[in-house]
């Protein structure tokens, strides 16, 4: 099977859960207890807005009517308007979001940098001490509270030493060392867990083909041990990498909402606690929505690309 | 029927007494036993352990710092942290073990029925929980509370509602393994109902690597739990919990730095012990694995 089929069916196996996920968006707000349009309309609206609302959103209509004409909307990227500001959705979003990626990124580098090193570490000497120190430790930052560690890192690397702002969010596009610069704990805090998580996927996947036949063969052979971990075990394990790289975007997503929260960062994570506390709906439907297209989005490149790297995905 | 299912089937009964021993000649676990043990009675006697009332207030003694009294010292509204952190201990316990029962009453019917049904049935049911699972876990979870309303037990209840996809995807595929076995066909032969299958042979085989699953999803549990505490949509005031306490602290951490320290150390010991004993328990039903 061609390359050009895979990438169709791929697309076609997304389109369900694309659906499925909007669907779920959609039927949160069916979900308040009581009349969905006065949970829309706010505790102090009037009679006449909430005649308004229901006509607007359509209430009285069947539930599949409902979600075909909201899902209209949001493909013309209309996701409604934010109780709170008045203003709308999408613009909120789209202020917001470009400081969640940059930590979410920047984790996801750190994290890809750290991770991997610590997991090649010790893969290549099991048993060893290194090894199980790196272990320990993993299990470690798996456990470790990831807002209690940016509380700590605050304390150590801000207050104390002042070597990073303990606050706030800069435009990467208008001053990008600055962005850096105030990214840099939340990132840190954001990727331990992800540190953690890579160290021992890369490890134990590292560690089963480093025992496999043909690399005993090829050390047999009298291939040097760097030669066989970059030729063999490290290409071996990258679509695995890959893969866990997608699921772990999901991951750091969701950290970020808990970070963005220790250090005032105004992203998307931060916006979406704010207005479940304050029963904002259209914000926390437009920013999940957004969340998960997302994630879907960068699985299906990740399937992808995998399939590019292995050669094996494209001839199932 | 091929031969990898045969392998591939696990056995439920003898398991379980080399499960102990091997799980008691393990430190890692010996020492999680006995930490969460200690932390259940702890929170069963919240009440009569805790030295002060973790909720009265004393304007006298604001942001104190350990002493004789309070041994961790006192909050911005001087109550006893210690006190706090133990009245916090039975809260974390009941959200988790909440989370994770909702998520299994929700996840492995779902399962067990559309591994074991198969068809067009389970193609959809599977698409909605690869849907699902899309979703950043704790953003939906914050989105599901804000809807049904702020609190614990709606916040973890979000939790498990969240989870459910990943049993549910694990029971389904520990389902077709033993749907295939030998001995199901043997008991379909005798004539037993389909729901007698899935009661006495399907779920006794498909239960162990759900027990490590649920004590792993216990330790993510209780830091989603702190997470929502943290943002304020959980355990609510006066109420202790250990995400809320760091909360509060954190507002203080220029002048009480130290408030910080014990309720974190209450989380990542918890989550320690519930991840060290799901692992130790893998590793134990698990005889192809390597001893870590």
């Amino acid at each position: 099977m061609g390359f050009r089929n895979l990438i169709g069916r791929r697309l076609l196996q997304v389109i369900p859960i694309v659906v499925f996920a909007t669907f779920v968006v959609f039927s949160l707000l069916h979900f308040v207890p009581g009349d969905p349009a006065l949970a829309l309309a706010g505790d102090y609206a009037t009679k006449e807005r909430i005649e308004e609302i229901n006509r607007l959103y359509g209430f009285d209509r069947p539930l599949i009517v409902q979600y075909g004409v909201w899902l209209w909307h949001v493909v013309k990227g209309d996701l409604g308007i934010s109780l709170l500001s008045s203003s709308s959705v999408f613009d909120l979003i789209l202020q917001r979001m470009p400081n969640t990626i940059l930590i979410a990124a920047y984790a996801l580098i750190i994290a890809m940098i750290v991770g991997v090193s610590l997991g090649v570490l010790a893969a290549t000497r099991v048993g060893s001490r290194l090894d199980a120190a790196i272990t320990s430790v993993a299990s470690l930052g798996v456990a470790l509270p990831s807002f209690w560690l940016a509380i700590l890192l605050v304390v150590a690397l801000s207050l104390n030493l002042h070597l990073f702002p303990a606050t706030g969010a800069r435009s990467f596009i208008d001053d990008p060392a600055g962005a850096i610069r105030h990214a840099t704990l939340p990132a840190l805090a954001l990727s331990t867990a992800v540190i953690a998580e890579l160290a021992r996927q890369v490890r134990s996947a590292l560690i089963e083909v480093l025992s496999s036949q043909y690399v005993r063969t090829l050390r047999a052979k009298g291939l040097g041990p760097i030669a066989i971990l970059w030729k063999h075990g490290l290409r071996n394990i990258s679509v695995t990498l890959l893969t866990l790289v997608g699921l772990l975007v999901n991951r750091l997503l969701s950290g970020a909402v808990v970070i963005e929260a220790v250090f005032a960062i105004p992203g998307a994570g931060s916006l979406v606690a704010y207005s479940a506390i304050n029963k904002d709906f259209p914000v926390v439907q437009g920013v999940v929505l957004v969340f998960v297209i997302m994630i879907i989005v960068i699985n299906l490149l990740v399937d992808i690309l995998g399939a590019l790297l292995d050669p094996r995905v494209v001839q199932e | 029927m091929s031969i990898e299912a045969i392998i591939a089937t696990p056995r439920a009964v003898p398991a379980r007494r080399s499960l102990w021993r091997l799980m008691l000649g393990d430190v890692r676990a010996v020492l999680s036993i006995g930490y969460l043990g200690l932390l259940l009675v702890v929170s069963i006697f919240a009440a009569k352990i805790a030295p002060y009332s973790p909720v009265d207030q004393n304007v006298a003694e604001l942001l104190m710092p350990p002493s004789a009294a309070h041994w961790l010292g006192t909050d911005d509204l001087g109550r006893d942290v210690l006190s706090r952190l133990i009245s916090g201990a039975p809260n974390s316990l009941y959200a988790s073990t909440f989370a994770v029962s909702v998520a299994l009453a929700l996840g492995v019917p779902v399962g067990l029925v559309i591994g074991f049904v198969g068809g067009w049935l389970d193609e959809i049911v599977s698409r909605f929980i690869d849907a699902l699972l899309s979703f950043p876990p704790i953003v939906l979870a914050i989105a599901v509370t804000g809807v049904l309303g702020i609190g614990l037990t709606n916040a973890m209840l979000s939790v498990g509602i969240v989870f459910a996809p990943v049993l549910a995807r694990l029971v389904r595929a520990q389902t077709l393994i033993v749907k295939q076995a030998v001995y199901v066909d043997a008991a379909r032969a005798f004539g037993a109902s389909t729901s007698q299958i899935i009661i006495r042979h399907i779920v006794p085989n498909a239960i162990q690597p759900i027990i490590v699953q649920v004590t792993l999803m216990l330790a993510i549990a209780l830091l989603a739990e702190a997470s929502l505490s943290f943002l304020a949509l959980g355990v609510q005031p006066p109420q202790a919990s250990w995400g809320g306490m760091l909360a509060r602290a954190y507002n203080y951490i220029e002048i009480a730095p130290a408030q910080m320290y014990a309720p974190g150390f209450a989380i990542l010991l918890t989550a320690l012990a519930f991840n060290g004993l799901g692992e130790s328990m893998r590793v134990a039903l698990d005889p192809t694995m390597k001893r870590r």
